[in-house]
């Protein structure tokens, strides 16, 4: 395998060790652990969706929500995860003016999900656990009358958060690129969450450090044991996209790879993304300590499932993408780039559903009805209906029973009523072209493919 | 007239009779605030409305009489400091639900208690506002952390009062003070709003002057709360459905006998109590439990744990002033906490507490298996002297060793007086405790010892401050 | 055996616990904590093994609470800012102090 350098274009000797952290808010209609509303990104003013408890009021008390948690556990369930029949939330101990409590509720020891899998044109990358925890407020950095200050607005804090943690199964920019394009895909897809990166919706991070590929002539394998790992790790946050994740992950191999050519290691950091630059910095990290103190949430009782319970949830999972785009090329013969774009929701995907069963009933092939659909060919709209789809396009088609012949009979017909016309036509009144048409139409008496007829007057008119 | 030392089941049956008016039992009880209040040190907090707002509960169970609510507990408008001058101009914009349902039911908050800053404490002398002086005695500490509001019933200046216990914090002061402490069950009265100690543990509960008075206020504030995802679904009707039945053949269980450091003459005074419940039909036995020792072990590493993270979002930012304000006691509690859940000590503090907390659950288990009802001394003396909990980091938990076990297994228990020292005036405490959701049955033994003995102050004829 | 607590270990508690200490009161603290930490020695006596811990007394689990706006609850920004040291634009304002940390 090769990696290439990011500036020279130079085959490396290093490959990648990677693996990511991703938050994701979940569009939940309420808090994580109150009823304020969960609606951070469009409150008009600061501090207005917060009560007592996502404010770390002297005496409140955290409640669970129970659609996340059924939602955590759905996002298991889609990606291949065994979950925990007992699990629970954990207090996560660190001071920050954005977390009133002075601890987040997470979970710890016990999450909701455990040994997972994504698929990636690349390879699989295993994931490792998917937990639930409540987000921070937000911090605003500004000067006010020449002086410094930091401002903070609790209207996200105590939203519910989804984090899944992958193992380092990541070999190289482009498949941890397409992991997290994965993900988002399947958190939208599910409709538990919008993923709108630049709001903040979703976060990603990356942990790396390099190998030398010579001790793996097929290339690092996955999984790899941990005794193998360099004594370094180096944290990419605060990046908010993919392709800059990426980027930055593309960059770090070439810097790691140099420092570790001129025999040094790379310090155990946390790097940020500087765009403008093209670079990665050091950042510092918020919880150098690492002592989170963990220990389970006395205000919050535990939570014990059924096996009954789960695959409950499990049979309300909506097929997953890949299922769909399997089935649809298999069974219906829908070529890939008319199903792709119908995975982005559930909804597509039935109305795709339906187009297909309209399609047969009227003996129509779907792959067409969708051709004419992607290629504007009729004039439909998404979320019409199924039926009026269909309708079009048989209409469209079965113009093509008129013979080129008799189509060429009645055109040059027309123009022979009409020489004026003709001449004018040629002289530049292009607009007549709408006129001649209407023309052979009632000649023939019938509908005609608009496309056809155009085509055969301007193959007649020689223009 | 002194209307303010009645009883409160006392004064509702005056006010039902209409022989008094509610505004002449203001009258009297704000009297006795006014003469006594800056000397004793108890209340904190004057309630301005209280009186309008009698005017309109007349018709609720609790008929508009003034209550004393422990100053951890967060009322709407009312300021609330947790005995703190952290919180000392913190003013709730949000109500706790005890406090809400006590007002519900015909409660009126009459003013805020002294107590041990932040709950943390067994005497009150640790209050940023000064210590409370015991009504009984007043060379001598209420206890605590409920002081003010044990000091607030033995002073006539309530009906009833309204306290928080975490390892003792309600029962003890009641002993201390000569007053009648219930701490219910775990889970039976809401958390929401009451300023969080060990939250594992935190229990609210009344302070009264008999058995029946506290069955009435507890009555009032006990319920599930969805606000409190520990709050028990656990239905009850009333509390003291069974109070008037006789106690015949009850099997009571007497622990925590024959303890080094308690004095003879305390467990002499105690013991003869025992008889009493043998008149009455139930029997006695001497039973031998866990040693308490271990639990305050357990307790003081848990709660040390809870408090630590509890106290963890005062910060100045959002309410309140900085933690440089924390008194050296809380600190020192927040220390230790933080100490003993960080890495590489947890597993040797914390989880292990947690486990012999479950021998605990398991002794008793065994315990209520031969026996219906557990009786011992409340507190291993008498209220001890102004100072004496200075210079004594572990002070609190010792004095409340004999409660801790029922406490971190989260069982609900009564301390009623069962004995006055007729030089100091100060008294012993009888802790009744039950099994889980069993109040009742704590609450028809209490009474029935109360009634059947001379050592309450409002139903004895002999009875005098 | 009892465990040494040091005024070094005792600020880095402190640290931990966001709890400002002066010298003095670190020794004071470490002789208080050995004190404390010598009475729950007797804990690492008893035998646990095979014990579950008692986290919550209540035997309850899986106490949830419906997916549902409750404005009944929801502050007004000036309900949340009503005890705020230092408001701006119903912003909370976090002191100094904390900047120079970052």
């Amino acid at each position: 395998m090769e990696y290439m350098d990011f500036k020279e274009g130079k085959p490396m000797k290093y490959g990648l060790i990677c693996g990511m952290e991703v938050h994701a808010e979940l569009k939940t209609a309420s808090k994580m652990f109150c009823g304020c509303k969960n609606d951070p990104f469009h409150a008009e003013k600061p501090n207005i969706y917060t009560c007592p408890v996502c404010l770390g009021m002297p005496g409140a008390l955290p409640v669970p929500n129970k659609k996340a948690i059924e939602w955590a556990i759905k996002l298991g369930l889609a990606l291949g995860c065994e979950i925990n029949l007992f699990s629970k939330f954990d207090r996560k101990h660190y001071f920050y003016p954005d977390l009133p409590k002075g601890y987040q509720i997470s979970q710890a020891d016990l999450p909701f999900c455990i040994n997972g899998k994504v698929e990636t044109t690349f390879g699989p990358v295993r994931i490792r656990r998917i937990h639930l925890e409540e987000d921070t407020g937000k911090l605003l950095h500004q000067t006010i009358a020449g002086e410094k200050v930091t401002l903070v607005d609790f209207n996200r804090s105590s939203v519910p958060l989804i984090e899944i943690v992958s193992e380092a199964d990541i070999r190289s920019p482009e498949q941890a690129m397409e992991y997290a394009q994965k993900l988002r895909q399947i958190i939208r897809y599910l409709d538990i969450g919008d993923c709108d990166m630049e709001k903040g919706g979703m976060r990603v991070e990356a942990n790396l450090s390099l190998l030398l590929l010579e001790k793996f002539p097929e290339g690092i394998p996955v999984p790899i044991d941990e005794s193998n790992f360099l004594p370094y790790k180096v944290e990419l946050k605060n990046i908010n996209s993919f392709k800059f994740m990426a980027a930055a992950v593309n960059y770090e191999m070439n810097r790691q790879a140099e420092i570790l050519d001129s025999g040094e290691t790379p310090a155990q950091e946390t790097r940020g993304w500087n765009t403008a630059k093209q670079e990665s910095f050091p950042q510092r990290s918020k919880e150098n300590a690492e002592d989170y103190r963990y220990f389970p949430d006395p205000d919050i009782p535990p939570f014990r499932f059924t096996q009954a319970q789960i695959e409950e949830l499990r049979n309300e999972l909506p097929e997953m993408p890949e299922i769909v785009a399997q089935r649809w090329a298999d069974e219906y013969g829908i070529e890939a780039k008319y199903i792709e774009p119908a995975l982005e929701s559930q909804n597509l995907v039935q109305w795709g559903e339906e187009i297909v069963t309209a399609a047969k009933a009227s003996q129509q092939q779907p792959n067409k009805v969708f051709s004419a659909l992607f290629n504007k060919k009729i004039p439909a709209k998404i979320g019409d209906p199924a039926q009026s789809l269909v309708d079009q396009y048989i209409a469209l088609t079965s113009h093509e029973q008129l013979g080129d012949n008799e189509l060429r009979t009645a055109v040059e017909e027309v123009m022979a009523q009409n020489e004026d016309a003709v001449t004018r036509y040629k002289a530049g009144q292009v607009q007549l072209l709408g006129f001649f048409m209407g023309q052979v139409m009632k000649s023939l008496g019938k509908k005609v493919d608009p496309q056809q007829i155009k085509a055969t007057i301007e193959t007649v008119l020689g223009s | 007239m002194s209307l303010n030392t009645k009883t409160l089941t006392e004064q509702k049956s005056l006010l039902e009779e209409k022989e008094v008016t509610l505004s002449e039992i203001y009258s009297d009880t704000l009297a006795e605030i006014k003469a006594k209040n800056e000397q004793l040190n108890i209340y904190l907090t004057l309630n301005n409305l209280a009186e309008a707002q009698a005017a309109e509960r007349t018709n609720k169970a609790l008929a508009g009489l003034p209550m004393s609510v422990k100053d951890n507990f967060c009322t709407q408008g009312l300021r609330t400091t947790a005995s703190s001058t952290l919180l000392d101009t913190f003013i709730p914009q949000y109500e706790s639900t005890v406090t809400k349902n006590l007002q519900n039911n015909g409660g009126v908050i009459i003013g805020k208690t002294n107590l041990d800053a932040w709950a943390h404490g067994s005497s009150t002398e640790s209050s940023q506002y000064g210590t409370t002086l015991n009504p009984r005695n007043p060379e001598h500490l209420p206890g605590g952390s409920s002081g003010g509001a044990a000091a607030s019933v033995a002073a006539d200046m309530c009906s009833a009062g309204i306290g928080s216990e975490t390892a003792g914090s309600i029962r003890q002061p009641a002993a201390w003070c000569g007053v009648v402490g219930l701490k219910p069950s775990y889970g039976r009265c809401s958390r929401y709003g009451a300023i969080a100690m060990a939250s594992s543990t935190d229990s609210p509960g009344p302070l009264a002057k008999t058995v029946k008075d506290a069955a009435l206020v507890f009555n009032a504030i006990a319920g599930h709360d969805p606000l409190d995802a520990t709050s028990s679904p656990q239905v009850f009707t009333d509390f003291s459905r069974d109070i008037d039945k006789p106690i015949t053949g009850v099997k009571i269980g007497y622990v925590y006998h024959g303890l080094e450091g308690i004095s003879n003459d305390v467990y002499t005074a105690f013991e003869i109590q025992l008889e009493v419940f043998k008149s009455l039909g139930a029997s006695v036995e001497f039973a031998d439990a866990m040693n308490p020792q271990l639990a305050v072990g357990v307790y003081t590493i848990v709660q040390r744990g809870e408090v630590s993270s509890n106290l963890a979002r005062f910060t100045g930012v959002r309410y309140g002033y900085d933690r440089t304000y924390f008194g050296a006691e809380a600190k020192r509690r927040i220390m230790l906490g933080t100490h003993t859940l960080s890495k590489g000590y947890a597993d040797k503090y914390y989880d292990t507490a947690q486990k012999v907390r479950t021998l605990f659950r398991e002794d008793y288990t065994q315990l209520f298996a031969q026996y219906d009802i557990l009786i011992s001394l409340t507190s291993p003396g008498y209220a001890k002297k102004i100072g004496a909990s200075e210079g004594s980091a572990m002070f609190g938990e010792l004095e409340d060793m004999l409660l801790e076990p029922s406490s971190i297994t989260g069982l609900p228990g009564i301390s009623v007086p069962c004995y006055r020292d007729e030089k100091t005036n100060l008294f012993l405490g009888m802790n009744i405790v039950a099994p889980m959701w069993q109040e009742e049955k704590m609450i028809q033994v209490a009474h029935a010892y109360e009634q059947a003995t001379q050592w309450n102050t409002w139903t004895s004829k002999k009875g005098s401050l | 055996m009892s465990q040494q607590i040091t005024p070094q270990l005792v600020a880095h508690i402190a640290q931990l616990a966001n709890i400002p200490i002066t010298q003095e009161e670190q020794q004071q603290f470490a002789r208080a904590f050995t004190a404390t930490l010598e009475t729950i020695q007797s804990l690492q006596s008893i035998d646990v093994t095979g014990v579950e811990p008692t986290h919550q007394v209540t035997g309850l689990e899986n106490v949830v609470r419906d997916d549902k706006v409750q404005p009944e609850y929801t502050f007004t920004q000036q309900q949340a800012l009503a005890n705020a040291s230092k408001q701006i634009d119903g912003f909370f304002v976090v002191p100094q102090i904390l900047n120079k940390n970052k």
